[in-house]
């Protein structure tokens, strides 16, 4: 028998039991588009993303500087004001914002690389491989990561913010490594996983072709989540003076206008920016990722 | 060509896996070229579990699985293993779950390329692709090029069977590929499977439908709680059941001319001759005697 269009068992099927592929990704695009919460998040994001890493270029090159007339609000020549010595916060601010974006995607990344080698080694290899992942997560899960940076930090002598971010990626990633090994867990045991080993591909290629494209997003948002996590991470670090020396960051910032009783003495304009600053990229960022949930989980979409 | 012999899978269960689970029980088959033997068995006999250990995809707990003189379980290192699958390939049940619902359908044949050919040119290799597909009675422009939600559960089983035939194969395990077709398709792909037997492949064929195995197979194998109950050329195992986890299973075939009543009023009339069956001297043996020749009886397990 050949395949006779409309012949019983050759016709398409309309009830496929996962739409997959393009129509798929045309699908995501589509509820996309339309979803509010992911085109305010992502706007913010990426406004704060570009100041950061173009901003720089039209200011000088040290933002700690003592540029100005100090104690000044905000005005027409330093639009943030200056400080107690007069350095300018919006000099400071963009630095702040570019060190914010370089901790969270250098810690979240490195959060994230660490979580998904250990979440995908786990749930694929299995048996004793998973015993051992799994107790050196549940582990450092249960260590109380801020104590622990706080005490490796304080030893180190120089500080920058690479280090802070290496840190911050080597104790931030327990959880995501529970969340991929748990997807890995359902998704490895499927027909098509035998079918690649039966076709001699090796067990790391089955994981990053058979396995992780099919939770992709779900590593796009992880991703998300522990790059906001660095962020406050490093925020919280700095505040407490653990942050890059001679470096500038918004938690810094907040940290120094605390230290020269900012509040008491009413210069608002010293802390309330760096302050906005956190909450609106970490804040943006969750928006961002509920707004991504509902686009790929069609069961959160609003019609 | 392949040969099980005296082989064990047991299963840990439960937390730290102090519990047991023994799914396959002192079984000893071979499978000449040009063979189907077929693994009749109930849900829970061990029939795919056996299946998937002579693909490689688990280990036995004990025994061996000689293919070719090699002993599989001893198979180390990525080379070899790839190297068994160039001979040795499996078609699952599940058609639709055989193919990432992410990508094209015939990926499958990609990933035998970039495996298996890497050096051959794409002509060379669109023809060979083209010549597995006509292999299987599918039209190319039907099937190429399209994602698997497109495609029917036949033609994505055939599709299977395609991927297997691009490779030098010697066995195919098909692990119930029938169920999840409908009845216009299966009988297309079980003459498939006749015509793959007349190029002289090996095929343990597993299944949990008697009339299947009666139609394809020239031996069959009957498994019960993982041990082999009854197993010899399928004529003589159809025809005169010895043991009585067969007789019963045979009489539970539905007939179109006779009603249950009828059947069971002409079992009782004419009760069968009783076997004498092995007995197990411990838990673990499955020990087989020839009733008569090729035709093996097992353990009673009841």
């Amino acid at each position: 028998m050949t395949d006779v269009a409309g012949a019983p068992g050759t016709t398409d099927r309309a009830d496929a039991p996962e739409p997959a592929g393009e129509r798929r990704g045309s699908e995501a695009l589509h509820f996309a588009r339309r979803n509010p919460k992911l085109l305010i998040g992502s706007g913010i994001v990426l406004a704060f993303m570009l100041l950061g890493f173009i901003g720089p270029f039209f200011l000088s090159d040290n933002p700690n500087e003592y540029v100005g007339p100090q104690t000044q609000p905000p005005n027409g020549e330093y639009w943030f004001g200056t400080t107690t010595f007069g350095q300018d916060i919006w000099a400071q601010f963009v630095y702040g914002v570019r060190s914010t974006f370089v901790i969270g995607l250098f810690g979240g990344g490195v959060a994230f690389l660490i979580g998904m080698t250990v979440g995908f080694v786990a749930g694929y290899k299995g048996g004793i491989v998973d015993d051992i992942l799994n107790m050196l997560t549940n582990v450092v899960l249960v260590l109380p990561a801020m104590v622990v940076l706080i005490v490796a930090i304080a030893y180190l002598d120089v500080r920058g913010l690479f280090t802070q971010g290496m840190f911050i990626g080597l104790s931030a990633w327990p959880w995501a490594a529970r969340a991929v090994r748990s997807q890995t867990l359902s998704l490895a045991t499927r027909d098509y996983v035998d079918l690649a080993r039966l076709s001699g591909r090796r067990t790391w290629r089955i994981i990053t072709t058979e396995v992780a494209p099919n939770m992709s997003s779900y590593l796009v948002m992880s991703f998300i989540l522990l790059f906001g996590g660095a962020v406050l991470t490093a925020a919280g670090l700095d505040f407490i003076g653990l942050g890059p020396s001679n470096g500038v960051s918004l938690g810094a910032m907040l940290q120094s206008a605390v230290n020269w009783s900012a509040l008491q003495l009413g210069m608002w304009w010293w802390f309330v920016p760096p302050g906005l600053g956190i909450t609106a990229i970490v804040g943006a960022l969750y928006v961002l990722n509920v707004g991504l949930d509902e686009v790929f989980n069609p069961k959160l979409r609003e019609l | 060509m392949l040969e099980l012999s005296n082989v064990h899978k047991v299963y840990k269960v439960g937390t730290f896996g102090g519990g047991r689970l023994r799914a396959v029980r002192d079984v000893n088959l071979t499978v000449a070229p040009g063979e189907v033997v077929s693994l009749i068995g109930e849900s829970g006999s061990g029939k795919s579990t056996i299946g998937k250990m002579v693909l490689g995809l688990f280990r036995p707990t004990s025994g061996s699985i000689t293919f070719e003189g090699t002993d599989i379980t001893t198979i180390r290192g990525h080379a070899a293993r790839k190297e068994y699958y160039r001979h040795v390939q499996g078609v699952f049940q599940d058609p639709f779950s055989c193919f990432n619902p992410i990508f094209k359908a015939d990926r499958v044949f990609d990933m035998v390329r970039s495996s298996y050919f890497p050096g051959t040119p794409d002509g060379v290799w669109r023809e060979k692709v083209l010549d597995a597909i006509a292999t299987v009675r599918l039209d190319p422009a039907n099937v190429l090029n399209k994602y698997p939600h497109q495609l029917s559960g036949g033609q994505l089983q055939r599709l299977l069977i395609a991927r297997a035939l691009l490779l030098d194969i010697k066995l195919l395990v098909a692990d119930e590929i029938i169920s999840m077709l409908d009845a216009s398709t299966r009988i297309d792909v079980l003459n498939l499977l006749a015509d793959l037997k007349e190029r002289g492949l090996g095929i343990l064929f597993v299944t949990h439908d008697l009339s299947l195995g009666n139609y394809v197979s020239d031996k069959s194998v009957i498994l019960r709680k993982g041990a082999i109950a009854e197993m010899g050329p399928t004529q003589r195992v159809f025809d005169n059941p010895l043991h009585p986890y067969s007789r019963h299973l045979l009489s539970c075939v539905p007939q179109l001319h006779r009603t249950w009543a009828e059947v069971d009023a002409e079992l009782d009339a004419n009760p069968p001759e009783d076997v004498v069956l092995p007995t197990a001297p411990d838990e673990d043996s499955a020990p087989l005697i020839e009733a008569e020749e090729g035709h093996f009886v097992g353990i009673n397990q009841d």
